[in-house]
Parts: C-alpha cells; structure tokens; sequence
C-alpha cells in the first residue's frame, strides 16, 4: 500500500461509473460479479500503486485513482431476494471505470 | 548446518485470553506438537524459516516480535476504539475522517500494509464487510480473522444474499434498513462502528467496550446489552 | 489438524472460466463458524509473511495474492489457509532467487531426518516433497 495525492481523477463523487466488462488474465482486483456492472461513485480513496503491476515485482506506476463504487444490489442480481435499497459497496481502480453517461 | 533450535520461541505457544465473536468463551489452541505426524506445510515452514534465518533475510528474533505484535491486536484492542468513539464525540469524529490517525493517538499503528475506513452504522444503515477476492480484513486492530470470514461460503454469499447469511449469525434487519455490503477489494480495510446500544447511557469505556465484539465490527452482530446482563 | 481444511474440491457452478480465487455471488453451502485458534507454524508464517512483504521488501502482498490465484482449483479448495500462504512464500522466494528449490528440499529432508531422529513422526507427503534433498 502507498497511498498518493490524488492530481488527477477522471470521475466525482456522485457521478455514474460502468465497470468495464472484460477478462482478468492476470492479477485484477475487480470482481467478476462487479464487471459489466453500473454504480455510482461514492467517495475517491486517494491514489494507489497498481496491484496489477505491483504482483509481477513492478513498482505498480502509474499509481491508480481508486474509488468507492456503490451499486444497487438489484442491480447486480436480477433475483436479490432483499429490499430494493440495499447496496454494496466496492473500491475500483480507475483503469476499470468508464463513464455511463 | 545448525538450526536454531524450535524450542526457540516455544514461550510463544501459551494461551492468550482470546476474545472472540458471538459466543465470548475461548478455544482450545492449535498445538504444532499435537499426536498427528507434522504434515509438509509445517516442515516447509519451519525449512523457509531456517533458510530465511540462515542467509540473515529475518531473524528469529524479528519473527518472534512480530508474532507478539500480532497476538496483542485483539478484538478486545477494537472493542476499546469502538467505546471511546461512543463516548468521545471528538475522538469519533476523528476516527470517521481519519481512522489511522485516530488510532495512533490510542497508541496503535496500523502499519504500512493497508489504509483503514471506519463505517458507521446508523438507524438508517446496517454495514457489512466482506473480502471475496481473498480475506482482507483490518488484522493490525483485531487481530487474524476467524476462520468463517477466510471462508468460501462466506465470502461466496454474503454479496448475493446479505440477509439471509446475517440472519444465520442472528442479526434481522428490518425491511426499511438498508444493508451495505463493502467488499474490501482493494487497498482499504474495513472497520464497522456499530450503534450505541440504548440502556448504556452512563456506562463506563470499559463496560461499553465489553459489549463489542468481534463479530460487531465484521458487521454479523449487534452489540446486545441484554447478553451482558444475562450473563451477571 | 489445523484451521479448518477442507480437502474436497468445491463445485463451481457458474463460474463462466473466472479465477479460482474470485466467488462473489456463488454458493459454497452453510457458513461453518468453528473457532479455531492458530497454531504456532501458523503464526510463524503470518509473520514471516508480514515481515517478507513490508519490512524486508522482497516481494509484495499482490504478488503472494497472483501466486495463490494461479493456483489450480484442487489445490486451492483442498488447501488450508496458511498452507497456501507458505507455499506461495516458497515460490516467490525462488522466483526472487531468495533460495533455490534444491535447498529447500535439501533443508526438508534434514529437518524430517531430525524430527524423526528426536521420535517425532513426519507425514508421507513431507518426505515426497524432500525427495530431491534426501541424502
């Protein structure tokens, strides 16, 4: 863990993310539940050096924006068997994000 | 070729007064000189150990002190947090906007391994943490996670179907109380920071400490001043 | 035996090819909810693995996590948890060339010689996994 100034971030809180659908070939810290999914950025976490490097012995730079992501449960699970306010939360590298809109 | 005889850091092996989750009542501990034959992952540890020590990677001292580091971060090290943000407004709010630095001025650090959040419950919000990717969990305050958390079945489930596994560790939310799952997975470690238990109005730090367990910081438990009565 | 192992490879139904590792929102059954204390070779290697990881700086806690995930589904299922945590030490301390396998096998064979010597019994995998360092 190294946690960085954040100098730049592509997306604010509130704003409307889509974690982006595709295969993990190597060390990934997206869920596959989560790829393909919409959600709603809750806070910014600051700036990480990237898991995806740091596991092959690499400095893991560029460091990552890392976000607080809040998704609908009901988006996640066509059958959650719960309320249709409860939320999961994960954190996401920016390299995972693009914008809904 | 010496080893550093085993018997080295045997003071180790004795019994903590462990603080665990939902049943407060401690376990027996696991011996590595039990009847069984030692299975390879405990010569293999013992042979990096010996490596490492041998070519001056770690010390056996290192080691040592680093296992008493770890048996000192206890759920009962949480339960003193969780109290004082009970009781000190100003301490709370610093635990909310800066968990590490909160903690520091209590005297514990957290290390350079991870970042730490501290999530409130509220009337509004029950919180519940989860590593599905591995077993993420804030170990530099309560110590190693029990073995259900490290769990595929845990970890596999409590995403899909958060009421109904909360309900099997004996927590029911109600239907207009949202549940926030946090899937730890990433740089940050989650600690839960449940409701104040009406009835503790006036209680002392350490009689609200002692209603925290472990399980109430996971989320999979309400701190019940009921329990703490029955048992007096 | 120690924390909780499960030695049967778990089905994993709707798993579409994802990694071994990666089960949210799959179902793996009833919650077993056993405590279970650490047993000191346990304990041993969570340090080791701390100290390995922040003090020392010869690899990191996201390449021991890749090491683990690349592991095979049998040997992740039927793994407990520190067993995987210790043999994906060994792999990395090879891979950064930290020791080389010869001497471990040749240290695993001594060590089994010694606990056997002393009147303690090793299991038949210990030797298998020493085979190359047996004198």
């Amino acid at each position: 863990m190294s946690v960085e100034a954040v100098t730049a971030q592509r997306f604010r809180p509130g704003q409307t993310v889509h974690v982006i659908e595709r295969p993990a070939l190597g060390h990934c810290r997206t869920p596959w539940y989560l790829r393909g999914k919409t959600g709603v950025v809750a806070s910014v976490q600051g700036a990480y050096r990237d898991p995806e490097r740091l596991a092959y012995h690499k400095p893991g730079l560029p460091s990552q924006v890392l976000y607080k992501v809040r998704f609908l449960q009901t988006e996640l699970w066509p059958d959650y068997p719960g309320p249709a306010s409860d939320h999961l939360e994960a954190d996401i590298y920016e390299g995972w994000l693009e914008s809904a809109s | 070729m010496t080893h550093d005889d085993h018997d080295h850091d045997h003071d180790h092996d004795h019994d903590h007064d462990h603080h665990h989750g939902g049943d407060g009542h401690t376990h027996p501990p696991q011996r590595d000189h039990d009847a069984g034959p030692m299975s390879a992952y405990e010569v293999l540890e013992e042979t990096i150990r010996s490596l490492l020590i041998d070519k001056g990677v770690l010390s056996a001292d290192e080691i040592a002190a680093q296992i008493d580091l770890m048996d000192s971060r206890t759920p009962a090290l949480g339960a003193k947090v969780v109290a004082k943000a009970w009781s000190d407004p100003a301490f709370k709010a610093k635990l909310m906007a800066d968990t590490r630095g909160a903690l520091l001025d209590m005297g514990i650090d957290i290390g350079t391994l991870a970042e730490f959040r501290t999530i409130e419950n509220t009337p509004d919000v029950h919180n519940v943490v989860v590593c599905t990717l591995c077993s993420c969990y804030p170990k530099l305050l309560l110590g190693v996670p029990p073995a259900w958390y490290k769990s595929l079945a845990y970890r596999s489930r409590v995403v899909v179907d958060p009421r109904a596994v909360l309900a099997e560790f004996g927590v029911a939310v109600p239907e207009g109380v949202e549940v926030r799952v946090h899937d730890s997975t990433a740089d940050l470690r989650y600690l839960v920071l449940p409701m104040r238990p009406p009835g503790t109005e006036g209680w002392s730090p350490d009689k609200l400490a002692s209603l925290v367990t472990r399980d109430a910081m996971i989320g999979t438990a309400i701190p019940d001043p009921g329990l703490r009565a029955a048992a007096e | 035996m120690t924390s909780s192992p499960s030695r049967t490879t778990l089905l994993r139904e709707g798993a579409d090819g994802r990694a071994v590792h990666d089960v949210g929102g799959m179902d793996f059954g009833p919650i077993d909810r056993d405590e279970h204390d650490l047993a000191l070779w346990e304990k041993r290697t969570d340090a080791m693995l701390i100290l390995l990881c922040s003090k020392k700086n010869v690899f990191t806690i996201d390449a021991m996590r890749r090491v683990i995930e690349d592991y095979g589904q049998q040997a992740y299922d039927r793994t407990t948890y520190y067993e995987k945590w210790i043999r994906a030490i060994r792999n990395l301390l090879v891979e950064q060339e930290i020791v080389s396998p010869d001497e471990v096998e040749k240290r695993m064979a001594e060590l089994a010689s010694v606990h056997r010597a002393n009147g303690r019994r090793v299991s038949a995998e210990t030797i298998d996994w020493a085979k190359g360092g047996a004198a």
